[in-house]
């Protein structure tokens, strides 16, 4: 089974980097950018057959290692 | 004192911290590779020391939290053991959730490299005790993620609490409260960015840092 797991710093948390890619695009003249934030996608090959068993062991995944639940939200698609 | 450096790979101030321990204990640290899954017996104090483990991938310190030595930290940390972690090390211990909050990338997102000012903010520690409170001191700083951030409960928290051991005196990256180091909450765990283990030699960039390797090899010894 294949996984895209989506990183996003949560609504409120200063993104430094992502002012600074936005201030960027309003430079090379995209207007309307009101705000850009970054963050990260993990694209995950498992031998997982079973979706449940998958969806609970991503989610573990998540809360363990790839995101910092302190700062930062995650979904989950699993294809 | 018996003391120990855990060794990742990308860790660059692990023999800086050995030599400040050594000079202040007159003994030379176990150095542990991060792979080990046992302490050495007898531990007083672990120093988990700055550098870039694992290149930074992913978000600092995260994958050295997983480490299988971290767990034995936490283990030691939780039976009251003496942690002490220093940038990257403090990033680290962040990660493993032996401190609260998050160290973010600075705020003006340059890599910053010098020598700041601080305050001791609180020398009611093992740590800090060979200072006084509100002294200020000079450590030099290098890091590209210190910016300190947590939630307004942690915050006050951390201030009520008198866990705020070190803070800049002028802004250097963006911390929150200018937060530069914070303590736990039996005060047994200190992590902080700038370095003292870089402070300990009147050649080399000040001895501002001896006090806390000295208070903790008398506080060791005396134990």
């Amino acid at each position: 089974m294949k996984a895209r797991v989506f990183v996003t710093l949560k609504s409120g948390v200063l993104d430094p980097q992502g002012a600074a890619i936005g201030a960027a695009l309003g430079g090379m003249g995209f207007d309307g950018v009101n705000s850009v934030r970054q963050g990260k996608v993990f694209e995950i090959d498992m031998t997982d057959t079973d979706r449940p068993e998958a969806e609970a062991r991503l989610d573990a995944m998540c809360k363990r290692l790839l995101a910092n639940t302190v700062i930062e939200d995650y979904s989950i698609d699993l294809s | 004192m018996k003391s120990a450096v855990i060794v990742f790979p990308g860790s660059n101030c692990d023999r800086d911290m050995a030599v400040a321990l050594h000079e202040a204990t007159g003994a030379a640290p176990a150095m542990v590779w991060h792979k080990d899954s046992q302490l050495p017996e007898g531990l007083d104090l672990i120093a988990v020391p700055g550098g870039f483990s694992f290149g930074d991938y992913l978000r600092c310190g995260a994958i050295a939290a997983q480490s299988p030595i971290m767990r034995e930290v936490a283990d030691f940390a939780g039976k009251g053991g003496h942690v002490l972690g220093v940038c990257n090390g403090f990033q680290v211990l962040i990660e493993t959730g032996l401190l609260p909050g998050v160290l973010m990338r600075n705020a003006t997102l340059k890599f910053v490299c010098r020598d700041v000012p601080l305050r001791v903010e609180e020398a009611q520690s093992a740590f800090t005790r060979g200072y006084m409170s509100g002294q200020e001191i000079v450590l030099p700083v290098a890091h590209h993620d210190g910016c300190y951030v947590a939630d307004d409960e942690t915050l006050t928290q951390l201030e009520d609490e008198q866990r705020v051991a070190f803070r800049y005196r002028d802004a250097v990256n963006g911390s929150m409260n200018d937060i530069a180091g914070i303590l736990s909450q039996n005060r047994r765990v200190l992590g902080m960015m700038p370095h003292p283990e870089r402070a300990v030699d009147a050649r080399v960039l000040g001895t501002d840092g001896t006090p806390m390797f000295r208070a903790l090899s008398e506080m060791m010894v005396a134990a």
